[in-house]
């Protein structure tokens, strides 16, 4: 069952300059963007910076508004909801911050924060207490850390404190975005397996942000790979890894250091760097960088294109689809 | 005096016992404790370990660049050209730095003057280390430095201050700022941790075709085994300032001996694996540097704990050709 699906999404800065503070050009942070998403499923979101892929989560959560498009939840669009139905959104949709040192408020106590979406969305009832008690322990932590501060915990626990405080209303989806990258490698599969866990009992569905392809692998039903505010390819994680088609895609996959010194894969180095986004490259964005690049490229965008075999596959390549 | 000692084989640094500590408001914290390892001469070492084991400060202690006063290197030495580096007076010292040990940092934003032009911080080293150039003479010994990192139009890149190049660029120059005067010994500090994996691998690659065109040695620090598997010569593996492990890089992928290094191998996410698998990982946490544990450091973490782990420390065991490895039963 489809829960989100995402239509044509845009977002567009405003760049300004000059002693007036006027506008001067647009960052073209999300430039089109589709997909829709399952209920249960994970849907990994992959890039290198600015390409969009935290304004897209977002985006979606509502905290910016876009310039373009639609974000359809459950058959509704919340692009044009007033603040009271975003507040009801939240209870279905949760989101989990990259940094946990600065997402939680250092003058709380675990237990207040955890209380505090109880409070605001007026579900506080006499088992308040007890719901709290659960909510921790659901996560790893004990009840005795409920009375401490966030600055009393490591990394991988703050993630926790954060993890529990996304499912506190039971949401049934989760924007998790970058939730491991401040972790270390020890920490980080303990908190990618406590996703996973809590995705198989509670049917969670997300949407998980990252610029670590081998984390997303790991985590994804489904992966998106974007490239300067445009998804150029999206397929099924296995098929990502296996049969990633995109140049760009295949470029990302090979300069992930493996850990393995005897590994013989061919290495793929990409010239030069991101383009600006307040000023992209016109026709295919990866234009710059490609090495199969032809003139159609510089005078024509591609669109997504279905691969033949696979309908799911869809790469935004002239040549390779 | 008793330091000159000759170093016969392909050794160029040689660091042994090296033990820092820290004074803190809380007390005295020891980051390195015993840290010993050799550098060959060509080859890259790589430094591997979780945030708070001690690598960084092991860098440092080398390049003696330790806050001061607060750390102090209270044991160990560090043989370099048959002088103990730690010995060395802050002058002395001068002529080294820069000179025949370089360093790369993981920030280049906080590495580089944001107030100054790039050709004028790179002037800085010519000026210290060789002031009889010209002037002419640095400025183009540095054009010819930032073209060999691969920066295209270098005239005009050395005009420009660091905060209009983009962190791949700023890295970039870093690395021909550190290489500037052909350094023996390279210590790169998490030098690609702040880059995308795609410019990531454009710096990797640099480090590793200038390194065997200059002979350089490098000591290549960082938490990502994939970096450390594909670039290194030889590991070593640090846990709570303590070396865990130390082997052929082959050898330590293949055949891992500590407990420790076995986890964190294990715990790492890897391609070409199903996805949506539950990961193995390793249970509890980095003890405090304030409250280490008696005996292995580890011991608290690992599934094959016995009693002598908790009672006594391990000592460094020889367990083959180039492979040693801090663990009572391995």
């Amino acid at each position: 069952m489809v829960i989100l699906e995402v239509k044509n999404l845009k977002k567009y800065f405003p760049v300004t300059g000059g002693i007036f503070l006027r506008r001067t050009g647009w960052v073209y942070a999300l430039d089109g963007v589709s997909f829709t998403l399952n209920q249960g499923e994970t849907l990994g979101v992959v890039g290198e910076s600015g390409c969009g892929k935290t304004t897209l989560g977002r985006c979606i959560m509502g905290i910016y508004n876009p310039s373009d498009g639609q974000v359809i939840i459950k058959n509704r669009q919340i692009s044009k909801f007033n603040s009271k139905l975003k507040k009801k959104l939240a209870l279905n949709l949760q989101m989990i911050f990259q940094d946990p040192f600065d997402s939680l408020n250092p003058r709380h106590t675990v237990k207040e924060i955890l209380e505090e979406k109880y409070i605001i969305h007026g579900k506080k009832s006499r088992s308040l207490n007890s719901q709290v008690y659960k909510l921790i322990e659901r996560v790893g932590l004990t009840q005795n850390d409920l009375s401490k501060f966030p600055h009393e915990f490591s990394g991988g626990q703050r993630q926790r404190i954060g993890i529990a405080r996304a499912i506190s209303l039971e949401p049934e989806i989760i924007i998790c975005d970058e939730p491991v990258s401040a972790l270390d490698v020890s920490v980080q599969s303990k908190i990618l397996n406590l996703l996973l866990e809590l995705q198989n009992n509670l049917g969670l569905t997300y949407i998980f942000i990252s610029h670590d392809l081998s984390v997303v692998k790991h985590i994804s039903d489904n992966i998106a790979v974007m490239y300067m505010g445009k998804i150029i390819e999206i397929a099924g994680a296995d098929t990502i890894y296996n049969r990633g088609k995109h140049p760009y895609t295949k470029a990302l996959l090979s300069s992930i250091p493996r850990p393995d010194p005897e590994s013989t894969r061919e290495r793929i180095i990409l010239k030069g760097e991101v383009p600006s986004v307040e000023n992209p490259p016109s026709a295919c964005r990866f234009n710059t960088r490609c090495q199969y690049v032809e003139n159609i490229c510089m005078t024509k965008e591609p669109e997504l294109f279905k691969n033949l075999k696979d309908p799911n596959h869809l790469t935004a390549c002239h040549f390779f689809f | 005096m008793p330091d000159k000692v000759v170093i016969t084989d392909n050794t160029i640094l040689d660091v042994k016992d090296l033990t820092v500590e820290f004074n803190t408001e809380l007390g005295v914290v020891r980051a390195v404790d015993e840290v010993s390892f050799k550098l060959k001469r060509g080859k890259i070492l790589g430094i591997a370990g979780e945030s708070g084991c001690g690598k960084s400060v092991t860098a440092l202690s080398i390049m003696r660049l330790l806050p001061k006063p607060v750390s102090k290197i209270v044991q160990g030495k560090a043989l370099f050209d048959n002088q103990n580096i730690f010995d060395l007076p802050v002058t002395d010292m001068h002529h080294i730095r820069g000179k025949k040990i370089s360093m790369i940092f993981q920030e280049p934003m906080t590495a580089l003057n944001p107030v100054h032009v790039i050709g004028k911080q790179m002037k800085e080293i010519y000026k210290l280390h060789f002031p009889q150039l010209s002037s002419k003479e640095m400025r183009d010994s540095s054009i010819k430095m930032v073209e060999k990192v691969g920066i295209p139009d270098p005239e005009k890149i050395i005009k420009k201050y660091p905060h209009q190049l983009s962190g791949g660029m700023r890295q970039r120059i870093m690395i021909a700022m550190s290489l500037a005067c052909e350094p023996d010994i390279l210590i790169a500090d998490e030098p690609t941790t702040a880059l995308d994996v795609t410019i990531q691998a454009q710096i990797l690659d640099l480090i590793n075709s200038l390194q065997k065109k200059l002979n350089m040695s490098v000591i290549l620090i960082t938490h990502d085994l994939g970096v450390i598997a594909e670039n290194c010569d030889d590991v070593v593996v640090m846990y709570a300032g303590r070396v865990a492990e130390k082997a052929g890089v082959k050898n330590l992928f293949k055949h891992p001996r500590h407990p420790y290094t076995k986890g964190l191998l294990t715990s790492i996410p890897q391609l070409a694996k199903h996805s949506k698998t539950i990961l193995p990982t390793i249970t509890g946490q980095v003890p405090s540097l304030m409250n280490m544990p008696h005996g292995c450091r580890f011991a608290d973490r690992c599934s094959l704990t016995e009693t002598v782990c908790k009672k006594t420390t391990p000592q460094i065991k020889n367990i083959g050709k180039n492979h040693t490895v801090a663990c009572h039963l391995a």
